[in-house]
Formats: structure tokens, C-alpha cells, sequence
């Protein structure tokens, strides 16, 4: 009797010394040296693993850091003092990248643009109503404003005004595009601060149509290219379109003529500042069991 | 599968599993007979009136153009021709209001006041003296999509390659959407046609049998078909099918008479299938036997809140408006209007768009029919899981859709869904499902087609 459990304890101490040899072997045979470097700097960027820096994530970035493949300024969501942190700890440059903000291109609000019928369906977001024939909106290409960029903002950078448009509050938006991916009417367009005049219509009708649905549209007039610095402004498919590359040479100039404010100077928030209603028509529910 | 049998037809009826049975208010039209429409003075033709690239516009602003003219020929090889319904003048090409609720170019043409239903083409070479790239050729010329909603190219559809055998080829009347009746209507009155078109299609794409799947509730179409294809030299069955929505979706038609399930993101054809729906072959017959290309179409207009519920013969590109008030216009009931079906058709905003080569039906329903319910939270009752005929999880692909987890709805096939509403149909809480799930199907594709574009 007590032979067999000797024989048994023997047997499972031996395989346990067996295992425990080649654990040790395969320890230093086929160790992987990770850069400790990498785990510090991932824990000084945000965690918001928002994509917006072009990467998969939080953890990819700081190991491209490490590597010294990007430069740390990509993360346009950590602050400038947490980025030279960062640069310091590195010992490598920092990189400059000027600050993006998301721009809406449209300012047809409930005020200023028509809509043809009511949105009576449940599911009340943007992405629902385009669904339907594109929204009850006239203008075909017009914002629906219900929200649908507010609420898959992780940075709580936009809020409905009380004219049904969203807006971007410039100092929270970190440009990582989740705005400009959800809207149904692809009315986003991240710009970097430093371009001023924007044209914030996309309708493509031509003159008198395009103003008949929307009271800010553009009404492709040419006054804006006529006041503007030669080449910067041409009318495209009924549009104004800025050249961003001559930049330098815009002016709010070009904004004063226009018949409708369809082109405008933005120096912070767009769309003049209103009193801060909150709006959240539609807001999906964030992350609850039920519904 | 058997299922009981309907309506005096006393045969075994076939069908798939799971599904819905909407009320059918087929009575409001299914005896009206084809009424062909009388030109109205202006039509807009939209550049792309199916799936894949717009139509190349082959005429100019000023321009006169006879009925059946070729105005627009195909863009690529995804893509159709597009022909003038009336004699008139081309007055703009410019971008209007199209059904889908976007503004795309169009050909406006302006109708001669003394315009004719004649249609004066030269004749077409018939189908038993072509080879079958000049078959295939020809269907695109004719500018023949797939009449059942989708309006998918035929000749893409018809072009098998060698290494895709068709074993049988299926010609949908089903029709399974409440209300419309355009194709039970297309099947009693064009019963020749149709038995022909099947002919030129079956002989080209080489199919052992072809099958004409009819829901139950037609049996004057059943009947009316069983005595064509008595004459006629190729072997052809009509399947009679259990009345049950989604009957007409190809993938439930094949499950229901062949007993086969095509996988997931196949194709019929990897089956051995090809399905069409039965305007279309009609449409191919009167082109070849006719020299009419696809210039007109069976709409139904119907609803309780349309004062002359009718099937009507309509050239392509005729305002909306026009026809409804053909069918005596709408009266003050009226509360909502959809293009299609009641399960699958799409609220319209305005009647200002035109009829396109894709449009089933005009439906006018009223306050009592679109009461609107307010939203519950799921109760788990697995009633969606029931309905869907592709036995997907609604209820979860909803949830996710909600919550914006867009790949995880991908992983539980959400790409699948072709959208039929039985879910949100039978769901005692109201819950928008196949809206949601319409919604990540669109966010998946975008996502797809950005990593496309970045690859």
C-alpha cells in the first residue's frame, strides 16, 4: 500500500521536475526582449485608442514611437505638455503637426433648410432616416441633424445647436474621423485650423434651385472668386471650391458679397456662436444591457 | 417541405422554412387588367436606373429622338442602355430628384404632341441565329435589368461561364409583397411571352428544366401558364408555392423547390439555379420578337387611400405624380407612400421623382395602416429568430447595430440580411430591426470600401 503511493508521488514529482526543466529551458532559449520603453510610453499616451493618429490602436502607436517610425505629434489627443513628456523620456524630437479640426459642410439648419415630409420612423438617427429616401430634407445632400456625430464622439467635442446642426467645439476635437465615418451625407471634412474660408454648402444645383431648398446654399454666383485673391476660388459643378494650397492668400474678404453666407471665415467654433442648447435628438443609448 | 393546400389548387404545396403571413390585400387590384398609360407631356430619365455604373448619355440638349431610340448606352460591362419611351425632344441632361432620394443626372425629354404608341425599330436578328456573346450583347442593348426591385443587369446575371453549370432556371412570380399584384398580372396576360422568353433564355444558358414558381394565391396565373406550356417544345413545370412572405426571395424560392440552401454569400447559380423574375423574360421575349426594348413597365398602384387601385403599363421616366393621378389620384386620407411592397418598399418624401426601371408599386396607405407604435425593450421572446427566413439572430444584430459594433455584426453574418422586414414585422416590442440592420450593412460596406481604397 504505501509502496503505491510512493510510486505515484515519485511519478508526478518526477514530471513535475521534467516540466519544470524544459519551462526553464524554453525561459531562456526563447525569450522575446521587449523594449520596456514601449509599456512607458503607452501608459503616458490617452488610451483612447481612437485610430486617429492612423494606427490600431494606443499600443501599435507607442511601439512605432519606440521604433522611431512616427513621430510622437501624430496623437493629436494628447495634450502638447504630455507630448513633449513623451519626446523627453525618448530622448527624440517631437515632431510638429498642426492641430485638425472636423468641419461641417453644410449650415442648413432647421431655420435655413426646407424638408419635404416629417421623420416618423423609431430609429431616430441620421443613419435611419438616410435610409428612407435620404431624409425628409429637400436639399439631397444637406445635413439631417439628428446627432448621429455627437453621439459616436468619444471626446464629447460636438453638440447639437438649437438650430439643429452640430458643432464642433475646436479645442476638444482631436481629428479622429469618427464624425466624418458615421455621417450618412458625408458632410465632415477634417481641415487643419489653419483654413479659414469654408464654403459650407456640397449642394450641387445650380443657382435658384439650390437657394429655393436651402436659404444658405450656394448659389455658385462668382462674387466670392471675383473678391478673392486670383486662382483661389473657382466655381466647380455649382460650387465654390477653395484651393487650400494658396491658403495663405485667403481673406474674409471673399465672405462679404455672398448673397446666402454660403462661404464664411471661421475663426473658432462654426456657425456663429449661439447659446449652448443642449439638443440630443435621437442620441443612442450608450452601452446599456437593455434596448 | 409540404405544406397544406390553398385555394383550390389541390396539389402538396412546397415552401421553406420560417417566414411571416402579412394580411395579402391582393383584392384591391389583382383583377384590374393591364391598362397602358398615355403619355404625359414631360419624362425624366434617370441615368442609372440599376445597379452598377450610370448610363453614357449618346444624345444632346435639342435633340429628337423616336420611341425605342437608344439615348444612353451602356457605362461598363456592369451596366445597361437606356431608350427614349416617347417620340419627343431632349429639352435638359442635368441632375433631378431620383427615387432613392438623391439628386442624379437625368434626360429630360419633352413629349411630341403627336407621339404614338407605334413603335417603329428596325427588326432585331432572333435569338435562334446568335451566338451567345451576341445573345448576351443584345440583352444589354435592350437595357433588360431584373424587374423585381433589385433591377440587377440581366446580361450580367445570363453571362454563365463554362464552369458554371446551370442546371434550372426559375422564373419568380411569386410575389409574395402584400398588395402588388404587377407580376400576377404580367403572368395571366403575357402568358405566351413569357413561355417564349424562358425558351430563348433556356436555350442559351443551357438550363435541363425551367421552373415557374407562383405563390398559391394566383391560381388563374398557375392555370392560365400550365396550358402555355403544354405547347410549348422544352420542358417547363409551374410550382404552385404555399402563400408566406419572404416566398419571392430567390434564395427561399430555391429552398422551397429544390430543397437546397445556398451558402452564405453565393450565389444561386453556385447551385446549379438561375432565377429571374418573370417581367424581365417577358421583357426579353418582346425585344427580340418585338423590337421593343425595355422602355415600359407593369406598376401597381394600389392602396386604401388610392381611389382607383390599377395595374398600369407605364413608360420609364413618367413623373410619379402623373401616375397616381392616372389611378384617380389619392385621396385626403392619405398619411403615407411607399415605392414597393408594405415589407420591403421605401417611404418616398415627394411624388416628384420619376417611375424608373426598378419601381414594383406605388402603394398609398392611410393613418389606420401606419399607426405609429411606440418602442419596448426586447423581451427575449425570440420571435425574430422565427421569422427569418435566413435563420440569422435579429434581435442581436439589432442590439449591435444600435450599440455601433459594426464588426461584430459582420461576424454574425449581418451581410447576409437582404433586408425582407419579417423581424421588425413579427417584434412585439417594436423594435426598428431591420433598420438597424440596414444601417451596420451600410456602415459595413463603407468600412470595406475604405480599405479598399487604402489597399
Amino acid at each position: 500500500m504505501i509502496n503505491e503511493i510512493l510510486i505515484a508521488v515519485g511519478i508526478l514529482a518526477g514530471l513535475g521536475l521534467l516540466f519544470a526543466i524544459i519551462l526553464a529551458v524554453a525561459d531562456k532559449k526563447l525569450r522575446v526582449e521587449e523594449d520596456p520603453r514601449i509599456d512607458q510610453v503607452e501608459e503616458m499616451l490617452p488610451h483612447a485608442n481612437c485610430g486617429a493618429c492612423g494606427e490600431a490602436g494606443c499600443r501599435v502607436f507607442a511601439e512605432k514611437v519606440v521604433a522611431n517610425e512616427v513621430k510622437i505629434s501624430k496623437c493629436t489627443v494628447s495634450s502638447s505638455a504630455a507630448i513633449e513628456r513623451i519626446a523627453e523620456y525618448l530622448g527624440v524630437e517631437a515632431g510638429a503637426e498642426e492641430k485638425r479640426v472636423a468641419r461641417l459642410l453644410c449650415a442648413g439648419g432647421k431655420r435655413e433648410a426646407h424638408s419635404l415630409a416629417e421623420y416618423a420612423g423609431t430609429l431616430r438617427t441620421c443613419r435611419g432616416e438616410a435610409v428612407v429616401t435620404g431624409g425628409p430634407k429637400a436639399c439631397a445632400w444637406g445635413c439631417l441633424g439628428l446627432g448621429d456625430c455627437v453621439s459616436v464622439c468619444d471626446f464629447d467635442a460636438l453638440y447639437m445647436n438649437e438650430d439643429g446642426l452640430p458643432t464642433v467645439i475646436t479645442d476638444k476635437c482631436t481629428a479622429c474621423g469618427d464624425c466624418v465615418e458615421i455621417c450618412p451625407k458625408n458632410l465632415f471634412e477634417l481641415m487643419p485650423e489653419s483654413r479659414k474660408l469654408i464654403v459650407q454648402c456640397k449642394s450641387l444645383l445650380e443657382g435658384s434651385l439650390a437657394e429655393s431648398k436651402c436659404s444658405v446654399a450656394c448659389t455658385a454666383c462668382g462674387r466670392c472668386v471675383a473678391d478673392a485673391a486670383p486662382g483661389l476660388i473657382e466655381i466647380r459643378s455649382n460650387l465654390a471650391v477653395v484651393n487650400y494650397e494658396l491658403n495663405h492668400l485667403a481673406s474674409p474678404e471673399a465672405t462679404l458679397r455672398c448673397p446666402t453666407n454660403a462661404i464664411v471665415w471661421v475663426e473658432d467654433e462654426q456657425f456663429e456662436k449661439r447659446p449652448a442648447v443642449w439638443l440630443p435628438l435621437g442620441r443612442v443609448e450608450k452601452y446599456t444591457e437593455e434596448t | 417541405m409540404t405544406g397544406s393546400t390553398q385555394n383550390g389548387l389541390k396539389e402538396k404545396l412546397l415552401t421553406f422554412r420560417h417566414g411571416v403571413h402579412p394580411e395579402e390585400y391582393k383584392e384591391l387590384s389583382n383583377h384590374q387588367r393591364i391598362e397602358r398609360m398615355p403619355f404625359v407631356e414631360e419624362y425624366t430619365l434617370p441615368l442609372l436606373q440599376h445597379i452598377g455604373a450610370p448610363s453614357k448619355p449618346l444624345v444632346h440638349k435639342g435633340q429628337r429622338v423616336r420611341r425605342g431610340d437608344l439615348i444612353a448606352e451602356a457605362g461598363s460591362y456592369v451596366s445597361v442602355a437606356l431608350h427614349a419611351p416617347v417620340d419627343g425632344t431632349v429639352t435638359d441632361i442635368g441632375l433631378y430628384g431620383h427615387p432613392n432620394g438623391q439628386m442624379l443626372p437625368a434626360i429630360k425629354i419633352r413629349t411630341d404632341p403627336f407621339s404614338t404608341q407605334q413603335l417603329d425599330q428596325p427588326a432585331q436578328r432572333q435569338p435562334e441565329e446568335l451566338a451567345k456573346a451576341e445573345f448576351i450583347e443584345a440583352i444589354q442593348r435592350a437595357g433588360i435589368v431584373g424587374l423585381g426591385g433589385a433591377a440587377f443587369p440581366a446580361h450580367v446575371k445570363f453571362n454563365l461561364s463554362e464552369n458554371q453549370p446551370c442546371r434550372y432556371l426559375m422564373l419568380n412570380g411569386c410575389e409574395c409583397e402584400p398588395f402588388l399584384t404587377c407580376d400576377h398580372r404580367v403572368m395571366v396576360e403575357y402568358a405566351e411571352e413569357l413561355i417564349d422568353g424562358a425558351h430563348i433564355l433556356q436555350h442559351f444558358i443551357q438550363a435541363e428544366k425551367v421552373y415557374i414558381a407562383i405563390e398559391a394565391n394566383k391560381p388563374d396565373a398557375v392555370v392560365g401558364l400550365r396550358a402555355a406550356a403544354a405547347k410549348a417544345g422544352f420542358p417547363v413545370e409551374i410550382i404552385p408555392l404555399q402563400v408566406k412572405y419572404p416566398q419571392g426571395a430567390e434564395k427561399m424560392m430555391i429552398s422551397a423547390i429544390l430543397g437546397k440552401e445556398v451558402p452564405a454569400g453565393r450565389l444561386p447559380i453556385d447551385v446549379g439555379v438561375l432565377v429571374s423574375n418573370v417581367g424581365s423574360i417577358v421583357a426579353l421575349s418582346q425585344y427580340f420578337r418585338h423590337s421593343q426594348p425595355l422602355i415600359e413597365r407593369v406598376i401597381t398602384v394600389t392602396g386604401p387611400a388610392v381611389r382607383r387601385p390599377a395595374n398600369v403599363l407605364v413608360p420609364l421616366g413618367t413623373p410619379m405624380r402623373d401616375l397616381v393621378e392616372f389611378c384617380g389620384g389619392i385621396t385626403g386620407e392619405a398619411a403615407r407612400i411607399l415605392l414597393g411592397g408594405p415589407m420591403m418598399g421605401i417611404v418616398q418624401k415627394s411624388l416628384d421623382t420619376p417611375v424608373v426601371k426598378g419601381t414594383s408599386g406605388i402603394l398609398v396607405l392611410t393613418e389606420r395602416e401606419v399607426q405609429d407604435i411606440d418602442t419596448f425593450s426586447c423581451i427575449r421572446c425570440g420571435r425574430c429568430l422565427e421569422a427569418c427566413p435566413l435563420f440569422l439572430n435579429p434581435a442581436r444584430l439589432g442590439l449591435l447595430a444600435r450599440k455601433g459594433l459594426w464588426d461584430d455584426m459582420e461576424d454574425i453574418n449581418a451581410l447576409d440580411c437582404f433586408e425582407c422586414g419579417a423581424c421588425s414585422y413579427v417584434c412585439p416590442s417594436a423594435i426598428p430591426l431591420v433598420q438597424s440592420i440596414k444601417v451596420g450593412k451600410s456602415m459595413i460596406r463603407e468600412k470595406k470600401a475604405r480599405e479598399k481604397n487604402q489597399a
